[in-house]
């Protein structure tokens, strides 16, 4: 019906996440794109499940992506990808972080962390690219440099130039940051 | 230019764009980014206000001064201020006033799902509610207008999705308002009996006269649709998820303008139709209005009252195909929020919850010490209810429960309403214990500054209030500051208080451990031949704790060396970290 294209960026709160949606939003804005992107605040920042939408095309409506409907979830740890597998199009792409972290279900027992879910995506049919970002975001010089690894990663399947994300990322971070980070986004791309 | 905004940073620049030029809210989510930015606007004079009817009042002062002002608030902030909103909309205003209301459908992050759309017919009050960031700015500078040509306030509602979503926007200039001049006029401003008898009539001719405003305003149009035979009447975040799914195929009522609704509009729409069908999210508010018209509607039958509406839900209770997905085939485990490794809350909670005491618990991120395994809070309801309710609680058992009920209440939601209620427990000669958990900030909504922190909204250093002798002034002779790090200092404390034959308040001190002037100690190490596997540190929920083959682990980045799980082991497992 339309040409929208829909980016999850998904993960645990505190990770980041924010900064990614911000550097893809300016980027696709520069580009001339109607674009949407939807955060959440409050309560669930505080360690829980987060979810931003980044949606662009001609025209963009709603400002949420809906199951069955996005063409990319990035996440920043493992077990969010999974939950948000449901909300992957058909031909759609997930890419993520291998890093772990344990819920709160799982520190105190009550529920357990499912192993091997790279593999179970795709024997389940899913496209996934997992890297270990927080390892090349260490690498860079800061574990916080996750959300950069992720978007390097990401621009391989987009066809903006490097200028272009690198323009959008010196707009997007702190001066003092900016070679690290730029770093971060070569060692995602590359990966 | 153009550029992505957030709906609420739209709504403070078309504050700035209109001429506003005071702000006085509560934090609230998903409000508090209206008052934030507009704060970063020097022609705006911006301010945190302890609740949202001080917040309201001051913003009539203004009003009635002669400037136009603006107050913001999150939907359950709204009932703090109907007292206010009721009465301001008999007086009217002087300059034009804006107030903001955000709901959350979906209840992302509140502790009710009310639609406020009902406190603008109960109040007889305008309401607009933008669809998206462009029309957050745009309907911020229309509703001065309407605030000043009608002598109303005028109500701005959001939601979770107009509010925290980036879209674009084209800013302008700022047209500087000049101050309108304050006459005194009694009878318009002074709502006692007399005078308010003759301001009634006024409201309600007011709503007549907005209704037909409603009918010929740009706020509200029509869009023609490729087949006539379908009409949809919808209105902010919901119009977009009808575009979403029927794109141009049908004709659609967009609502800008939510109350008054005009009947003249509503009719003619339907007339043009064979079918018309409302999308709202949350009550059957306009399809009730358009029933009592005499207007057949489908809408509540195809769309629930609970919980946000999306494109899919739209397509399916409209009966068009889409296309849902697959999940993978595990079992996932649910991530909610938890406490931050190294709250302050923890070591406090720790101890109500050892000895297994009724905690009356408020609003805050002290709520979430009711989630495993702390499970240390027996109820939640709203700002300032712990301290009135421990109160009620207590009374009710005859005293049975005096020494072993807490109320648990935040320094910044102290200020909001539990001052009052703590006068209650004095004044009536409760013997209720009252624990205040100041972190120094009011956190959940993202670390805004109140009345304790001794900084206003702009960061620049204010008067602090002094709660020990606040608490004392109020009548509480028995005030007491812990440090909730120190689990045995805690329990003492708590345990003789709660023996006391007379009402008491325990202040629970220690900033919020993400401020950025906290400087956090090394990450506590773990002995492991000294872990003997008791899993006594895994009572505090602590994020940073988990347990690996059977030996307790702690993850570097995230522990803050707040040492609480190292007064929890025994064995002397859990060591303070040396740089």
């Amino acid at each position: 019906m339309n040409n929208t294209k829909n980016v999850m960026i998904v993960g645990v709160g505190g990770q980041g996440s924010l900064l990614a949606s911000k550097l893809l939003g300016r980027l696709l804005l520069t580009k001339g794109y109607d674009v949407k992107v939807s955060e959440v605040h409050g309560m669930s920042q505080r360690g829980g499940s987060v979810v931003t939408y980044v949606r662009f095309g001609d025209q963009v409506y709603s400002p949420v992506i809906d199951e069955g409907e996005a063409d990319f979830i990035v996440s920043f740890e493992l077990l969010e990808a999974a939950r948000w597998t449901k909300f992957l199009k058909k031909d759609g792409k997930i890419i993520t972080n291998t890093q772990q972290m344990n819920p709160m279900p799982v520190v105190t027992g009550a529920a357990e962390y499912p192993s091997d879910l790279v593999n179970k995506m795709k024997a389940n049919g899913f496209d996934v690219d997992a890297i270990n970002a927080l390892e090349l975001a260490e690498k860079a010089g800061s574990s916080k440099a996750v959300n950069l690894v992720l978007m390097g990663r990401l621009s391989k399947y987009f066809d903006f130039t490097e200028e272009e994300w690198m323009n959008a990322i010196e707009a997007s971070v702190p001066p003092k940051f900016l070679e690290m980070n730029k770093k971060a986004f070569e060692y995602g791309a590359n990966a | 230019m153009k550029q992505l905004m957030l709906g609420n940073e739209a709504v403070a620049r078309g504050l700035y764009e209109a001429g506003c030029s005071f702000v006085s809210s509560y934090p609230g989510t998903p409000s508090t980014e209206i008052t934030e930015c507009a704060a970063k606007y020097n022609e705006i004079y911006a301010e945190w206000a302890p609740n949202e009817k001080v917040a309201m009042e001051a913003a009539f002062g203004a009003a009635f001064a002669g400037k136009r002002s603006f107050c913001g608030m999150k939907h359950v902030g709204l009932n703090v201020a109907a007292d206010p909103l009721f009465t301001i909309s008999y007086t009217g205003v002087n300059a034009g006033m804006v107030i903001g209301v955000a709901d959350d459908p979906g209840m992302h992050s509140s502790q009710n799902e009310q639609d406020s759309r009902h406190y603008a017919r109960a109040a007889k009050l305008p309401m607009l509610e933008p669809s998206n960031s462009a029309e957050a700015l745009e309907f911020a500078k229309k509703a001065y207008e309407i605030s000043e040509t009608f002598d109303a306030p005028v109500l701005l509602k959001m939601c979770t999705r107009v509010a925290h979503s980036q879209s674009i926007v084209e800013t302008s200039d700022r047209v500087e308002k000049e101050q309108v001049e304050y006459v005194k006029n009694p009878s318009k401003y002074i709502m006692m009996p007399g005078f308010a008898k003759k301001r009634h009539p006024v409201v309600e001719e007011r709503t007549k006269k907005l209704a037909d405003f409603a009918a010929g305003s740009d706020l509200n149009r029509i869009e023609k649709g490729k087949d006539i035979k379908l009409g949809i009447i919808t209105a902010g975040t919901c119009y977009q998820y009808v575009k979403e799914v029927c794109g141009d195929d049908v004709s659609i009522l967009k609502l800008g303008m939510v109350w008054p609704l005009s009947e003249k509009l509503i009719k003619e729409f339907a007339s043009s139709v064979e079918k018309v069908i409302v999308v709202e999210e949350l009550d059957g508010f306009i399809e009730g209005f358009c029933n009592a018209i005499g207007i057949e509607t489908e809408g509540k039958n195809l769309f629930s009252d609970i919980d946000e509406l999306s494109q899919n839900k739209v397509a399916k209770g409209l009966g068009i195909e889409y296309n849902g997905g697959e999940a993978v085939d595990a079992i996932i485990p649910n991530r909610p929020p938890v406490m931050c490794a190294g709250c302050p809350h923890r070591g406090l909670y720790y101890v109500l919850s050892k000895l297994k005491l009724n905690v009356i618990g408020d609003i805050g991120c002290y709520t979430l010490g009711a989630v495993a395994p702390l499970n240390a809070v027996d109820s939640v309801i709203c700002m300032g209810a712990s301290i009135s309710g421990v109160h009620g609680f207590n009374k009710a058992h005859d005293g049975k429960t005096d020494g072993k009920t807490v109320a648990v209440i935040g320094d910044s939601t102290f200020m909001h309403s539990g001052m009052t209620g703590l006068v209650n427990i004095s004044y009536n000669n409760s013997n209720s214990t009252v624990i205040i958990l100041d972190n120094s900030i009011t956190g959940m909504t993202g670390h805004q500054h109140n009345p304790t922190t001794g900084y206003n909204l702009k960061g620049d250093p204010a008067a602090k209030v002094d709660l020990e002798a606040l608490c004392k002034a109020i009548g509480i002779n028995s005030v007491r500051v812990v440090d909730p790090y120190d689990i045995a200092m805690c329990e003492n404390v708590i345990k003789e208080e709660l023996a006391k034959n007379e009402p008491s308040v325990i202040i629970s001190r220690r900033p919020c451990a993400l401020l950025k002037y906290v400087k956090h100690s090394s990450p506590i190490k773990v002995d492991a031949d000294k872990c003997k596997s008791c899993k006594m540190c895994m009572k505090i929920g602590c994020p940073a704790i988990s347990i690996v083959n059977g030996k307790a682990v702690i993850d570097a980045t995230l522990c803050t060396g707040c040492g609480v799980c190292t007064q929890l082991c025994k064995f002397g497992a859990m060591q303070e970290g040396t740089k």
